[in-house]
């Protein structure tokens, strides 16, 4: 149900509707689509949004979706996406009503938390009174309302699109998303839980749809926070979730992010997470993925002040014909920064698997330490990994290392255990658990490892599929 | 216990295992002494069911039942056990989860009831006292940073726990010092009972001070070519193995 506006017909309302007609032809059938809805995207009265939204417009009309020829997407292809006639999810002037939200913390936790159905805030389903006095915790609309300034600052920090499509694409359509503000100092004590819900609705009407959000975290100086986000699906549908993740990591801050991928196994998800560290700051940045026909975790985290260490690490679990790609790049800019680095994965059937890190230590930032490894168990034989690690360094004295390693289950193992008795399903569940476990001992919240083992029980526990 | 009739095995094509008969009683301690290549191992993976050892013919008969038609699992559940000559080590399966979840498979196999948590570490802490186990080995992941002895004794352990019909030791004496051979065999021997039969595998004479079986026999070449008492370990230690070539069983 599209909203209309006597507005939208105004030719420079936003920049969307601008920059369409100019460029319209190249552009995906959906992306033109937003020339109906211009006037319900957030912010579309301020104008240094339009305008950026235009720049962003442009570039993302010269530059189409990537493709297989740029570097950084060689062994992933979104050209499918091209052709998927999605509706804009903001379009939906209403969403179902849903009577569950899960929850990856125990329930008995006092929460902070944001609700979200196929991009829209669900009110009734948040809960941010408990949070300590001048946190924000909005939703990308009402911080807009509320706190432009610190937005409008914070998106013009982080305006690189040259180069990045889908940074560009979501600059241009950013249409939700939420924002966290942890001012200086200031302490969470217990996680904020942020639950992004797609494919609420359901039957035979139901329109694949698209969505950019925009989430911006600044941790100022001093501040420590803990974040739980979690993209989940209400159903197996096609959607398309193109997130664009703003981190700030002040000066002796902490942040502990935990990103959960469980999106419908039609979906498309890709998130491109900047983040920028300051002196001593500690960025934890974890991603759990098991969603997904497609998804892809852009990451450039950037150690820019002295001291700044990064823990960046997940593990992901796909089967069938999921595609799963775990690009970053991390650059180490100054003296004394830290990095490590640890993936762990397991595919099965045709599943396929990208991963892509590059280091950079930059001159002059000596006492470099980072790490890197990324392991991956191929269950069958017609999964695949393509893993590229790479260092790239300019200063003398660093300590780095990488690896990337892909194999099977230790036949060896799997018969001890055999032969101690565990049925093979068993003794691949033992091996596997084991596998992954020293990946989810870098989450330091009991409850999410928790859920998250359980998880990985569930995956195996599921029917494999026949392998080639 | 255990009957062998004729059995034929292949690895990776080559024929390893060529015409073995053995044949066990209740209660009896074998000793299977060959040379390298000899098929020692072979005979020992193709009693526990690995995949990849390939029977051409002949049977085994266990308990009166086909050995060879039961999954690793089924053979540990009807009795079956093997010390393995090297233990593997499963980083990230704590020692106590796997023990468990393995004395709880063989006796759901065995229609027994699963222990629970504080039954099982009872049982546990029982069996690991008389190893001479510390309770940090039983914390760490399976055989991972034990030593070569710590290893050994962690197979007996399992070994007491899921208290076989019939343990196969596969050269359980390789890379000890003494002091842990005679652990490891005084282990082995406080298993000894009249319903429990072993098969003990090795290249050397050594731990047959320390286990004394009932019945050696030296495999050559794939078949057993003599069998005889005790003092057989003693005149293959005396002679070599060369003086067997050629000898039929």
């Amino acid at each position: 149900m599209a909203r209309t506006s006597a507005r939208r017909l105004e030719p420079v309302s936003n920049g969307v509707s601008r920059m369409t007609t100019e460029a319209g032809a190249a552009l995906p059938s959906w992306v033109q689509r937003y020339q109906a809805v211009g006037d319900a995207l957030p912010g579309a009265d301020r104008p240094w949004l339009n305008a950026r939204r235009a720049e962003a417009l442009a570039a993302f009309a010269a530059s189409g979706l990537p493709t297989r020829r740029q570097e950084a997407w060689k062994y992933t292809d979104l050209k499918a996406l091209a052709s998927v006639p999605f509706a804009p999810a903001i379009e939906r002037a209403t969403v179902p009503a849903i009577d569950r939200v899960p929850t990856l913390l125990t329930d008995d936790e006092p929460l902070a938390r944001l609700v979200f159905v196929d991009g829209h805030l669900r009110p009734e389903w948040s809960a941010t009174a408990g949070l300590p006095e001048g946190v924000v915790l909005a939703d990308l609309v009402t911080a807009l309302a509320r706190h432009e300034p610190l937005v409008e600052h914070w998106l013009g920090e982080r305006d690189g699109i040259a180069g990045r499509s889908m940074v560009a694409l979501n600059a241009a359509l950013m249409d939700g998303g939420y924002v966290i503000w942890v001012p200086r100092g200031t302490i969470v004590d217990a996680p904020i839980e942020i639950t992004l819900l797609s494919g609420a609705a359901r039957g035979a009407h139901t329109t694949p749809l698209v969505h950019h959000p925009r989430i911006l975290v600044v941790i100022e100086d001093g501040a420590e926070a803990t974040l739980v986000e979690h993209w989940a699906a209400c159903s197996d549908a096609t959607y398309f979730n193109n997130v664009v993740a703003d981190v700030q990591v002040g000066a002796g801050a902490r942040l502990r992010h935990y990103r959960i991928q469980e999106e419908s196994v039609e979906a498309y998800h890709v998130t491109t997470l900047r983040a920028d560290l300051g002196r001593d700051a500690r960025y934890e940045a974890f991603s759990f993925s098991t969603g997904a026909r497609l998804s892809r975790l852009d990451a450039e985290i950037s150690l820019t002040g002295t001291g700044a260490s990064l823990g960046f690490g997940g593990a992901f679990l796909m089967r069938g014909r999921q595609h799963c790609d775990t690009t970053s790049v991390i650059d180490h800019r100054v003296p004394h920064t830290a990095c490590r680095e640890v993936f762990k994965g397991t595919l099965d059937g045709q599943a396929r698997g990208v991963f892509q890190g590059r280091i950079v230590v930059h001159p002059g930032a000596d006492k470099t330490d980072g790490q890197q490894s990324c392991r991956t168990l191929l269950l069958s034989d017609g999964a695949e990994i393509d893993a590229k690690p790479e260092l790239e360094i300019y200063a003398d004295d660093v300590k780095c290392s990488h690896g990337a390693t892909a194999g099977q289950l230790d036949a060896n193992a799997l018969f001890f255990l055999r032969s101690r008795g565990l049925d093979e399903t068993t003794a691949r569940r033992l091996l596997i658990e084991a596998f992954l476990s020293d990946a989810l001992d870098e989450i330091s919240l009991p409850a999410l490892r928790g859920r998250l083992t359980e998880r990985i029980e569930g995956w195996m526990r599921e029917p494999r599929e026949d392998r080639e | 216990m255990l009957e062998i009739r004729n059995l034929h095995a292949r690895v990776e094509g080559a024929e390893i295992l060529k015409g073995l008969d053995l044949t066990i009683g209740p209660g009896e301690v074998h000793a299977v002494m060959g040379p390298n290549g000899s098929g020692k191992s072979t005979l020992s993976y193709v009693l526990a069911g690995r995949d990849g050892y390939e029977v051409t013919q002949g049977e085994v008969r266990f308990r009166g039942r086909d050995l060879l038609e039961l999954e690793p699992e089924q053979r540990a559940g009807e009795g079956i056990f093997l010390a393995f000559q090297y233990p593997v080590e499963i980083p990230g399966v704590a020692n106590t989860t796997f023990l468990r979840e393995s004395l709880n498979a063989v006796r759901r196999y065995r229609g027994e009831p699963e222990l629970d948590a504080i039954k099982f570490l009872k049982l546990l802490r029982e069996r690991t006292r008389k190893l001479g186990i510390a309770d940090d080995m039983l914390k760490r992941a399976i055989n991972v940073g034990f030593s070569g002895g710590e290893k050994k004794r962690n197979e007996i352990l399992q070994m007491a726990l899921l208290e076989p019909a019939l343990a196969v030791l596969d050269e359980t004496d390789s890379g000890l010092d003494v002091d842990a051979l005679r652990t490891v065999a005084d282990g082995v021997n406080a298993l000894r009972a009249p319903d429990r039969s072993m098969l003990v595998i090795t290249h050397y004479q050594r731990l047959l001070h320390y286990i004394v079986p009932d019945v050696v026999h030296v495999l050559m070449g794939g078949r057993i070519v003599r069998s005889g008492g005790s003092e057989l370990a003693l005149e293959v230690e005396e002679k070599g193995y060369g003086t067997y070539v050629g000898e039929a069983a």
